[in-house]
């Protein structure tokens, strides 16, 4: 390096934190001819001393700055803010944490604590040497929104996201907007119309400017990338001119041909020209050309003449910034449990169907009647876990909405003086409002009754349903008039279809995976991508709302963030090394590389900055801003070089999770050995062969990789790939006759910070233990590496 | 509880209803509420002299089991409140063990005549058997 920058240290004495056990003035004289400033405060942190830190750059005209004191995750935030009021670059900035990493932990070994504070001070001056300048940058990303299903939790979605004044497309694939909701006639625990509350929510799409309805249409095709995708939208043929229709129903009036009815469950019957509800919107008729048979009444009768029989559909293009799923659930398909006879005997019908029944426009009519033979109902019983809950034949999981709804019926049914039955495994009925539910539902009299339901057989014009009173140890067998089966809610089929093109995970349930199950349970884990509502798992409305109005937030949050993208980024360093073998591609945790003409290309808004792909060149093409592996490099010699500590280990470690409990631990004051020099790495998947065998070429003697557990670092899946990589760096040791148990890997969770003390201790005896490595081996290594870089 | 009888089968009829319902009115709780958490079990000083547990009583109550009405448990029950007293859904279960035993007496069958017996049968007898007995003619 012929250019030396202007560097600056400050040593913070903390009070007597740090003063009191580090010895400053030495660190001081030691480092004073190594840079151009060095200065100790009483408290670095205070007004007075960061007023005098930015008088010095000032007149100094300082370049880069190292402070040691504090944890960076303490006061970096105050610190960065008034350097860069210099004109300090962020990158230009070191924190070197010589307080809970040296003076709080090694109190009992001042000697020690005062060395250790000078290597990590030198080996953060190398570092910043060889830092270059970072910008953040901005991106354009596409401000419109696409929204797939139009059930409560795309509708509420969509509303509040054009409320926020962004372009919506909201895409449904049926006639109409409204899902299963607008099926039900009373929802729970409020017993309120669910028609009432959602028809306003429904017409207000139809009026809204901001949102591009498409009803009657698909997703085909999803491409692009998080911030702009490009949508292909399967407008399917519907016969009427959606711009033209009045709803005036002429076509339904004169159609001849009658079809089972959707909306009823298949119980009533619909035209072939139809609307599925009163209430639809649009309220625009369709013409269903699988039973159509082409009489042309509709077109001859219908005023506006918007009828065409000869649509094909068509194919509209989006460009969107981000994408909510909405899609919903289906019901499991009860023929499979060949015990319950549905389909088979006429008094077995599905919850979904009861819904219909109870519902004053319903197919019967409002009259409680067995629908296919038309016998009055006096007594029900309700199956509950009718496939849920079963690892065998149906679905593993609970529905979780079944207890309640079936509740609800009952109620209903109780209200008109039906006989009525629950046989529940359980009942379930957590949530706010729903366990005084249960009370009410018992108060009115419905017969709970434990022990699931097996067999159900005709009994004349009824049907008996045999089950275990498991509070009396005795078989039932109850005689009734109809029977309600609650199937497991499932994942529809057209879920997965989208999640494919999406690129969006499902678990083994199928339902969409969330990309964290408890912290960010409404993104997928795809940037970009969002979702709420039950294809996320089975819910209830409230639960399905809260997720909407949440995905909304997060879509304002995405679009508004991903304009400014951190300066953290993996990127090609070494165009000429590349051969475009696609490694980086494929262990990409993000999906963010795509190799365009044999050269990886970077998402730089899904690129998250773990560093997995880096060590998996096997060219030694890629690097990363802000952490280039010179850096990493220079900063190990830097902390290792002329060091006068008897026994040195370069602890890599995670710089969220495992770094907190480094800090909790200096918090407790623990105590370890201070021969543990810690570097902060986003993911140990970040760490090379090669960091590490410059770490024992320069001196160490040992070299921990302190990890984040899976599920709990920010990366996810890069904490995983280290765990691999460490396993063959262990290996690879050897063959530089280095024994593999001088190199440590562990997971460490917040909550272990008590461990730390006693994994940095057993490190350091292990090491300590062992014969020390000769300098001929070390200087052996770095020839070697010296010659791969050549 | 009695596992002699598990292999019988429950067949619940407008007879059974009508029972519920009048160990319903005379004790004028709401049985339906029981969830059949058992609280009012163990709670119970007396369990152990009982053949079927009270939470038991409620559940074929409101089955409408007239199996209740030969059960010993009823007699047993000192009325000490203990059930009521823990029962989370608010069912004063000593007053259902009360209608029961009150369906029982309105049958006005003499299991016991005071005047026969022996002093010493009297001081053995719980008090409860001996006021029932009483109670019988105007219950």
């Amino acid at each position: 390096m012929s250019y030396s920058p202007k560097i600056g240290v400050w040593l913070c004495e903390c009070g007597g934190n740090i003063g009191d056990v580090v010895d400053t003035q030495k660190v001081m004289d030691e480092i004073k001819n190594q840079v151009q400033f060095v200065k100790r405060e009483r408290y670095l942190c205070s007004k007075p001393s960061i007023d005098t830190i930015k008088e010095i750059i000032k007149n100094e005209k300082l370049e880069r700055i190292v402070l040691a004191c504090c944890t960076p995750k303490m006061h970096r935030e105050t610190f960065l803010k008034n350097v860069i009021e210099e004109g300090i670059n962020p990158a230009f900035l070191e924190i070197v944490n010589v307080r809970e990493q040296c003076s709080w932990v090694h109190k009992k070994d001042p000697e020690g604590a005062t060395l250790k504070s000078l290597d990590l001070i030198k080996g953060a001056i190398s570092r910043i040497k060889e830092s270059k300048e970072l910008h953040t940058k901005q991106m354009h990303v596409t401000q419109e929104v696409l929204v797939i299903g139009g059930g409560v939790a795309g509708i509420t979605t969509s509303l509040r996201l054009s409320e926020y004044g962004l372009k919506v497309h909201l895409i449904e694939k049926s006639p109409s907007i409204g899902g299963h909701m607008i099926q039900y006639p009373k929802v729970f625990p409020t017993l309120d119309c669910s028609q009432c509350i959602l028809t306003p929510k429904m017409a207000s799409i139809a009026q809204s400017s901001n949102i591009n309805l498409k009803t009657y249409s698909e997703v085909k095709e999803v491409t692009g990338s998080p911030g702009n995708f490009n949508v292909k939208i399967w407008v399917k043929p519907r016969g009427v001119d959606v711009e033209k229709c009045i709803g005036c129903g002429e076509c339904s009036r004169v159609c001849p041909v009658e079809a089972p009815s959707e909306y009823d469950e298949r119980i009533g019957k619909r035209k072939a020209a139809y609307i599925p509800f009163p209430q639809s919107v649009p309220s625009v008729y369709t013409i269903d050309f699988d039973n159509c048979v082409r009489c042309g009444l509709c077109a001859a009768n219908c005023p506006r003449e918007a009828i065409d029989l000869n649509d094909e559909g068509k194919i509209e293009e989006l460009n969107v910034g981000a994408i909510v799923l909405a899609t919903g659930f289906e019901l499991f398909d009860l023929t499979n449990l060949v015990n319950y006879g549905y389909g088979r005997y006429p008094n077995v019908i599905t919850s979904l169907e009861m819904e219909r029944i109870l519902d004053v426009n319903g197919p019967t009519g409002s009259q409680l009647i067995v629908p296919k033979t038309g016998r009055q109902v006096k007594s029900v019983v309700y199956v509950l876990c009718a496939g849920s809950r079963d690892t065998e034949v149906g679905q593993p999981y609970c529905s979780r909405v079944c207890c309640l709804y079936s509740m609800k019926q009952a109620q209903l049914l109780r209200d008109r003086g039906v006989d009525v039955w629950i046989n529940y495994i359980d009942i379930r009925s957590p949530g706010r409002r729903y366990e005084e539910f249960y009370r009410l539902t018992q108060e009115k009299g419905v017969n709970f009754v434990k022990g699931k339901v097996t067999e159900i057989e005709p009994n004349g014009e009824q049907v008996l349903v045999r089950s275990e009173e498991m509070m009396l140890n005795k078989m039932m067998e109850n005689v009734v008039d109809l029977v309600v089966l609650s199937p497991p809610i499932i994942s529809s089929e057209d879920t997965a279809k989208l999640s494919e093109m999406l690129k969006v995970p499902i678990d083994e349930d199928k339902f969409v995976l969330e990309k964290h199950p408890k912290l960010d349970p409404v993104a997928t884990k795809r940037d970009g991508v969002f979702a709420a509502g039950a294809v996320i798992g089975p819910k209830d409305i409230q639960s399905t709302t809260a997720e909407a109005e949440g995905a909304a937030m997060k879509v304002v949050n995405f679009l508004g963030m991903a304009r400014i993208i951190e300066a953290n980024k993996a990127y090609l360093a070494r165009n000429e090394l590349c051969d475009g073998c696609g490694k980086c591609k494929k262990i990409c945790p993000e999906s963010a590389i795509t190799i365009v003409e044999d050269k990886p290309v970077f998402n730089e808004i899904t690129c998250s900055g773990c560093g997995a792909c880096i060590p998996e060149c096997p060219q030694n093409a890629l690097d990363q801003e802000g952490l280039t592996d010179i850096q990493i490099q220079t900063q190990i010699k830097g902390i290792l070089n002329d060091t006068k500590a008897p026994l040195k280990i370069i602890a890599f470690v995670e710089k969220e999770v495992v770094y907190t409990a480094i800090d909790l631990a200096g918090l407790a004051r623990l105590s370890y050995a201070s021969s543990i020099r810690i570097i902060p790495m986003p993911s140990l998947a970040r760490i090379k062969l090669e960091h590490i065998l410059y770490a024992f070429s320069y001196g160490a003697d040992g070299v921990m990789m302190l990890e984040a557990p899976i599920h709990e670092g920010p990366y996810g899946n890069a904490h995983k790939i280290s765990e691999e990589r460490a396993e063959e760096y262990k290996w690879a040791l050897e063959d530089y006759e280095i024994d593999s148990s001088r190199l440590w890997y562990s997971r460490v969770y917040v909550p272990d910070w008590r461990k730390l003390e006693r994994i940095f201790n057993t490190f350091h005896e292990m090491v300590e233990s062992e014969d020390p490595i000769e300098g001929n081996q070390r200087g052996k290594i770095l020839k070697n590496l010296l010659k791969i870089k050549d | 509880m009695s596992s002699e009888n598990s292999g019988q089968i429950l067949k619940i009829n407008a007879e059974n209803k009508e029972f519920k319902e009048k160990i319903q009115d005379l004790s004028g709780e709401k049985i339906d509420l029981c969830f059949q958490c058992g609280a009012c079990s163990s709670g119970c000083p007396m369990v152990q002299e009982m053949d079927y547990l009270p939470s038991k009583i409620i559940r074929m109550s409101q089955l409408g089991l007239k199996e209740v009405l030969s059960s010993k448990t009823i007699w047993v029950c000192t009325t000490c409140f203990n059930c009521e007293v823990r029962c989370p859904r608010g069912i004063d279960i000593a007053n259902v063990m009360e209608a029961i035993r009150q369906v029982v007496l309105r049958q006005k069958f003499d299991k016991v005549n005071i005047d026969m017996l022996t002093p010493e049968e009297l001081r053995e007898l719980p008090q409860i058997a001996i006021v029932s007995n009483l109670r019988k003619l105007t219950a």
